[in-house]
């Protein structure tokens, strides 16, 4: 894609799409007329230049792509009407708060009568600009798969009529968490190796930040995501393999992002409306404030997790508060805590045994572990850090 | 408006007893005058148990088959439908929680083709 284009698609393709949604009724017309346009605009950019405001320029030629559309394929009554409607009074206005197009767009996507799958899918679809053979990569499904599924729920959005709006105030914090477990969803299919994932991620993070500025756990995500964007830098070796963050050469984190996210963490804890978003994005926050590794405040951590314990208790807490356990009482009563858990298939859980184990002095044991994590896990940058402790433990 | 088809999710196996019953029967009328009022009614009913199923086949050269039973043998099946109005699944999926904390059971909402 020529380079303007391909920012201008970036930035704006899900709010063209969101518009167009509004405008024509049908998401499946609204992509294909969006998509329309900016191969129209490959075609013509070239050479007449970026427009002003490219944006509106990609709206404009989106909507009347589907006017003729709809006008050329009108042998059908249904069609005919279609195309008087977008005429008619009282059509929705094009200009307004296109923010909430947007909007609108993630919270049909994140409908809970929609797989939580789809929901990702298709909020990856429609506001990323995604392929589908993109999204079947991400999700390490086939690609007819993937296909299928957005189908499927874009069918079902039509046939259900599941409306293109921002729910009422009162179904406003049932929705808002799945929304907010998409994006995280989003982002952490994003952090084993596809940064446009944590991209888009950040994205639509930022954009519910700004349209809902007053829900704390969205001010929350947004920051645990920017806290855990800015280890990216530090976090692999040149060859891939993971850094932990106790190895992390703290001078290259992205310092930016950590002022970010620490701003926003305290913005939200000011509300004390805590939420397990908050409470991660707090824990995150403690460890960009150590200078080094052994300057963490590890008591602070611990508090954090107790809190998470209590908001949100789940074995994947509970092992993580295991950890900071293990840095303010010894690896002793950590492991102790650990092997009460039940997480057999958690490739972490394995290797937080190994390490408790390998400061334990338990060697024999620490191995077994190391390689019941590795077995568990297909990220080759996990693999790999494990597979180095691992063998720091068999000189044979 | 469109129609959405609530369906009625019902174990299969003795009914609950009467008492319990009685407070579900009071809660569906309740849930029906609900409707009736919103202008959200179209007709609702609950059905015999499946062991009062008939099925028809058609066969080959314009014969038709009848056999006792449910088509299928399952441990939940139909107990009652109610047909609504509704401006879209939202809308709808409020008349459904109505029903299954009315009914205590499942139930199943399903769009009709068509505007109507």
């Amino acid at each position: 894609m020529a380079v303007g284009v391909e920012e201008v698609f970036r930035a704006e393709y899900g709010r063209a799409v969101a518009v167009l949604v509004r405008f024509l009724g049908d998401i499946d017309l609204a992509e294909e007329a969006v998509q329309d346009a900016f191969t129209t605009a490959l075609r013509t950019w070239p050479e007449s230049g970026v427009p002003p405001s490219p944006a509106g320029w990609i709206i404009t030629t989106a909507r009347n792509r589907a006017i003729d559309r709809l006008r050329r394929e009108s042998t059908r009554e249904a069609r005919h009407a279609e195309a008087a409607q977008l005429y008619a009074p009282g059509t929705p206005a094009e200009e307004g708060p296109v923010r909430d197009d947007r909007l609108r767009l993630i919270f049909t996507c994140c409908h809970p009568a929609l797989a939580t799958q789809a929901q990702v899918a298709l909020t990856l679809r429609l506001l990323g600009g995604l392929t589908t053979a993109q999204i079947a990569r991400a999700f390490l499904v086939p690609e007819p798969t993937m296909a299928q599924r957005l189908v499927r729920a874009k069918a079902k959005i039509r046939d259900a009529r599941i409306p293109y709006r921002i729910p009422r105030d009162a179904d406003l914090p049932d929705r808002v968490r799945g929304v907010l477990a998409v994006v995280y969803l989003i982002f952490n299919e994003g952090y084993g190796g596809r940064e446009d994932l944590c991209a888009e991620a950040l994205r639509l993070g930022r954009l519910l930040a700004e349209l809902m500025p007053d829900e704390p756990e969205v001010i929350g995500l947004l920051a645990l995501m920017l806290l855990i964007e800015a280890r990216r830098p530090a976090r692999e070796t040149p060859e891939g393999t993971l850094i932990l963050l106790a190895d992390q050469e703290r001078g290259r984190w992205e310092r930016g992002l950590i002022a970010e996210g620490q701003a926003l963490v305290r913005r939200c804890l000011r509300r004390d409306q805590p939420g397990p978003y908050q409470i991660q994005a707090a824990i995150n926050a403690v460890h960009s404030d150590a200078p080094t590794a052994a300057a963490t405040d590890w008591r602070q951590i611990l508090a954090l997790y107790d809190q998470l314990m209590a908001l949100a208790p789940s074995p994947v807490v509970a092992l993580n508060r295991a950890v900071a356990v293990a840095e303010t009482a010894g690896p002793q009563p950590a492991l102790d805590l650990v092997d009460a858990l039940d997480l057999d298939g958690y490739h972490a859980f394995h290797a937080v045994r190994a390490d408790l184990l390998r400061r334990l002095g338990r060697g024999t044991e620490a191995v077994r572990a190391y390689e019941a994590a590795i077995a568990r896990t297909d990220n080759a940058a996990e693999r790999g850090y494990l597979e180095r402790r691992r063998a720091e433990l068999t000189p044979e | 408006m469109k129609h959405y088809l609530l369906s009625v999710m019902q174990p299969a196996g003795e009914p609950p007893a009467p008492e319990v019953l009685e407070g579900i029967m009071h809660n569906l009328d309740v849930f029906h005058a609900e409707l009736r009022e919103a202008g959200a009614w179209v007709f609702a009913g609950g059905l015999h148990g499946p062991e009062t199923a008939t099925v028809l086949r058609a066969e080959e050269g314009g014969d038709v088959l009848i056999t006792d039973g449910p088509y299928t043998e399952s441990k939940e099946y139909l107990g009652g439908i109610c047909l609504i109005k509704a401006p879209d699944l939202d809308a709808a999926l409020e008349w459904g929680r109505k029903a299954t904390l009315a009914t205590t059971l499942p139930i199943e909402v399903r769009p009709f083709m068509g505007e109507a």
